[in-house]
């Protein structure tokens, strides 16, 4: 949950905040071409202004207010966006952990990213509809893959660096397909930008795979045995999931970083990734805060839609993880069966070897084939179980915790929300209204976020594509005996 | 505690007779193949029942011997007094030149007792159906090996009978006809440090005797197959055993499976609850053929070679006895040589010689008989089971296919 406070990266990240600047407004500006929305004009804030008044219903009386002051840059922030930055300014302010948004110039800088970026949902909240239809009709079109993880460099400084291939048809990207390499801390780098973008809105942001210290420190030390090399696996794996799960999300793919964590060759170090940064240790601090505030935040619960689905969230983490404990059980237990089996066939083989009837002696040596074979097979079921099964078990209870943090964030939100009536009824400025009027928006989003229409899917998909595992695997032993079985018969 | 309750079941459930013996039962019965072809005299165990600490097993004889009083008749017995029986063969110096069918080995039901009442005190912390799913599962497996331990005293019995020689011993014919209780009381401590000290001295002996170079390389042959052999089928059965045993593991690990996700279909009715269900179901359905399966495995597999471990341990006996004779005769050819030369006690030295001499020629002889029949038997079951192996797990494969495509079809319909 402290991903959502992560600042946008210091120092090296500014100029990339820049770049994002412009990228962002030529994106917004060519893709709403696209989209048709409105003719494009050359002063994206502004015409997005009026854009947002003529399509979308939410933030509308924000934004007209949008041209009133522009001096003050809070105050537009405040007005513009109304969903991002209250929580901005209060974060300075009343928050007990130390200030996380940091350097001035980039709050200036984000939160009129933010209000793009805020903005541009809006409008592609009417074609998002569009675009779960073409999800839906296949038609969008982006495949993402993970592959060949290549040690670089050597001793502790050392890391896995992993290829991103992209094939797409999407024509904000400027090839139909191409590859960089990227490593681990990109991932939680791009993660944790769109985290701190699009949390506060109340979109489900995909949850990036943990850290583990000791997995990459075997890697590191350069211990080449199978559990470094299985670590390294899952890792790939996990990662390909990740971005799999983040293109899915038709909002958070139009989003700059994404692209060009996809597209750049270069990219700027996420320092603040580690885990021994001072950003690690503030996120540290950050996530004791919010547990602490998580305790003392009591709401009542007046929106009734809100309390159940929490509820079944609850419901469903719990047995999620039953489950997954389960299906992990499963893994161990078949990967044991498969190492049994392997010495079985090597025992079967002596066997055959001493018996002194030939026909019996050639039957126990195919026996012993078959188990081995049926070794086989059993191992490679167990990395089905593990990789389909078990590991989107884990992906889900991952992104339950990221609904929770919507959730919490709600709660959060509310809390500002009892403050901004109280400051309105202390001071009833503007801002205060505004920012009462925008909390019902906010939840609309996080509604429509939390319609889990595309995760039904994607769990039916993979439950589906495992019990085709299965059946492959059931189909090869048939095939091993009914080899097996006339040799048994020919015992004369 | 759970143990006089399922005695209780168990005896409610064998009233049924002969119907609890399913065809696995005769399965291990065939394991010794053209026993049922006498009709001279048919032993088989028709009941069995469970106690606290003891199994009671009742066994029936079926004769047109003369020796009889009777053609058909049942007796009750203990797993002691099968003991008794076996130990009798094995000390009757008439029977030194054959092998002797290895004793059934002792009904273990501690581990499944151990399991039942965990779950008892477990009862709490679960669910209503995940209990009696538990509960199920573990009757179900008291109850298997409950079959297996009458199993293997039945095929004891029924190699006997089989046996031209064996059949015909006294107190095998007092074992199926008295049927007062044969007062055999289990060894007491110090009878069973006799018997240990006695096997002691026996492998001692045996390291010694087997250091003979045998004339006969029809005995050397087999004695150096036997000791392979043997060693082989321990570690197989053990890899077996272990094989079937995570087979079984994974099988459960399907019902916990399964019974998660039925939690999580009956969440409330929408789309992904109905396919929860249905998975659910598939998982539990696939559990229960895993498990056939396993339980098939032990059976035809473990099962046959942990017999054959017995068996072979027997005919090593053979040749262990064998030998000894062989030993005690080329003695006993020294001592007459002595005794000649000495020209004292060569009278004795003579008689003695003569006995050695015989007692060689009949073991010799009744062994290499009882050593070919053994390979006979062993190449004919090991046929007969892996065939049935094969079979069954085909039809077992067969049928998980069918299930899973099923499931397949009606899911992907769904969507």
């Amino acid at each position: 949950m402290a991903a959502e406070r992560e600042p946008p990266p210091l120092g090296d990240g500014k100029p990339t905040d820049f770049e994002e600047l412009e990228d962002g407004e030529d994106l917004f500006t060519s893709t709403v071409s696209t989209l048709e929305s409105s003719p494009s004009s050359p002063d994206p804030a502004s015409f997005l202004a009026e854009d947002i008044s003529t399509n979308s219903n939410g933030p509308k009386p924000a934004e007209v207010a949008l041209d009133d002051d522009r001096e003050d840059l809070f105050a537009e922030a405040t007005e513009e966006v109304s969903l991002d930055s209250p929580e901005r300014e209060p974060i300075l302010s009343s928050e007990p952990s130390p200030a996380v948004t940091p350097v001035t110039p980039t709050t200036l800088i984000a939160p009129r990213i933010e209000s793009k970026s805020m903005s541009a949902p809006v409008i592609f909240d009417r074609s998002r509809d569009e675009i779960e239809e073409e999800a839906n009709g296949d038609v969008f079109d982006i495949e993402i893959g993970v592959s060949d993880p290549e040690k670089v460099g050597d001793g502790m400084n050392a890391y896995m660096a992993y290829r991103v291939t992209t094939k797409t048809s999407l024509s904000m990207f400027s090839k139909s397909e191409f590859s960089v390499k990227r490593r681990f801390s990109d991932f939680l780098g791009l993660h944790s930008k769109l985290a701190s973008k699009y949390l506060h809105v109340g979109y489900i942001v995909p949850p990036a795979p943990e850290k583990s210290i000791v997995g990459m420190t075997k890697v590191k030390v350069g211990k080449e045995d199978s559990s470094s090399t299985e670590f390294v696996e899952k890792r790939r794996a996990a990662l390909e999931r990740y971005l799999q799960r983040t293109v899915k999300h038709p909002t958070l793919l139009q989003d700059p970083d994404l692209r060009q964590f996809l597209e750049s060759s270069e990219l700027p170090r996420a320092v603040n990734t580690q885990a021994l940064s001072g950003a690690g240790i503030l996120r540290m601090v950050n996530k004791a805060a919010d547990a602490v505030n998580k305790m003392t935040i009591k709401m009542n619960e007046s929106d009734a839609w809100f309390e159940e689905k929490q509820q079944q969230f609850e419901n469903l983490d719990q047995q999620l993880r039953k489950l997954h404990a389960s299906v992990e059980a499963l893994v161990c237990h078949r990967k044991e069966l498969s190492a049994n089996t392997a010495a079985f066939a090597k025992s079967a083989a002596m066997l055959g070897n001493s018996e002194d009837h030939t026909a019996l002696s050639r039957a126990l040596s195919q026996l012993a084939e078959v188990e081995e074979k049926i070794d086989q097979l059993h191992q490679e079921q167990a990395f089905a179980d593990f990789y389909m099964f078990s590991e989107l078990l884990s992906d889900y209870i991952r992104l339950i915790a990221a609904v929770k943090g919507v959730f919490d964030h709600r709660v959060k939100c509310w809390q500002k929300w009892e403050d901004a009536q109280i400051t309105l009824l202390k001071k009833r400025e503007t801002e205060a209204k505004m920012m009462v009027a925008n909390k019902p928006d906010k939840i609309q989003q996080a509604k429509n976020e939390i319609r889990e229409k595309e995760r039904v899917k994607d769990f039916k998909t993979v439950i589906i594509k495992y019990l085709e595992s299965l059946v492959q695997t059931q189909q090869q032993l048939i095939k091993y005996w009914e080899a097996f079985l006339p040799e048994a018969k020919a015992i004369a | 505690c759970a143990g006089p309750r399922l005695g209780a079941a168990m005896m409610e459930g064998l009233d049924d007779g002969p119907d609890f013996l399913s065809e696995e039962d005769r399965g291990l019965k065939a394991i010794n193949v053209d026993l049922q072809s006498d009709a001279a005299l048919q032993v088989d165990i028709s009941d069995a029942l469970s106690e606290r600490d003891k199994v009671k097993f009742t066994v029936h004889t079926k004769s047109s011997l003369p020796n009889f009083k009777q053609n058909e008749f049942s007796v009750v017995r203990q797993h002691e007094e099968f003991i008794w029986l076996h130990d009798s063969f094995i000390e009757n110096e008439d029977y030194a030149g054959y092998i002797i069918p290895p004793a059934p080995p002792r009904p273990d039901f501690d581990a499944s007792r151990e399991k039942l009442q965990k779950l008892g005190e477990g009862e709490g912390s679960m669910t209503k159906e995940e209990f009696t799913k538990m509960k199920q599962e573990l009757e179900a497996e008291y109850l298997a090996i409950f079959k297996k331990t009458v199993a293997m005293h039945e095929v004891f019995l029924c190699r006997v009978a089989a046996h031209p020689i064996l059949r015909k011993d006294l107190n095998f014919h007092v074992f199926l006809e008295y049927n007062q209780d044969l007062s055999v009381r289990g060894k007491n401590k110090k009878e069973k440090l006799e018997d240990f000290f006695k096997n002691m001295v026996k492998s001692a002996d045996g390291v010694i005797v087997s250091g003979v170079k045998d004339v006969d390389d029809f005995f050397e042959h087999e004695r150096t197959f036997l000791l392979e052999y043997h060693n082989r089928v321990k570690d197989a059965s053990a890899k077996s055993d272990r094989m079937t045993r995570s087979h079984k593991s994974a099988a459960d690990d399907y019902n916990r499976i399964g019974s998660s996700l039925y939690a999580l279909g009956t969440q409330d009715s929408t789309d992904i609850c109905k396919f929860f269900l249905k998975v659910s179901e598939l998982f539990d359905k696939t559990r229960k053929i895993e498990a056939r399966v396993s339980a098939d495995e032990d059976l035809k597999l473990s099962d046959l070679l942990k017999y054959y471990l017995r068996e072979s341990q027997a005919a090593k006996d053979l040749l262990y006895r064998r030998s000894r004779s062989l030993v005690d005769y080329e003695n006993a050819n020294k001592a007459l040589d002595k005794a000649r030369a000495k020209n004292k006690d060569v009278l004795q030295a003579e008689t003695s010689q003569q006995l050695c001499c015989q007692k060689f020629e009949k073991i010799s002889e009744s062994a290499k008989q009882e050593l070919i029949d053994f390979k006979t038997r062993r190449v004919a079951a090991f046929r007969k089971n892996l065939v049935e192996l094969a079979e069954l797990e085909l039809k077992h494969a067969k049928g998980n296919l069918q299930l899973l495509q099923n499931c397949l079809a009606v899911l992907n319909g769904d969507t």
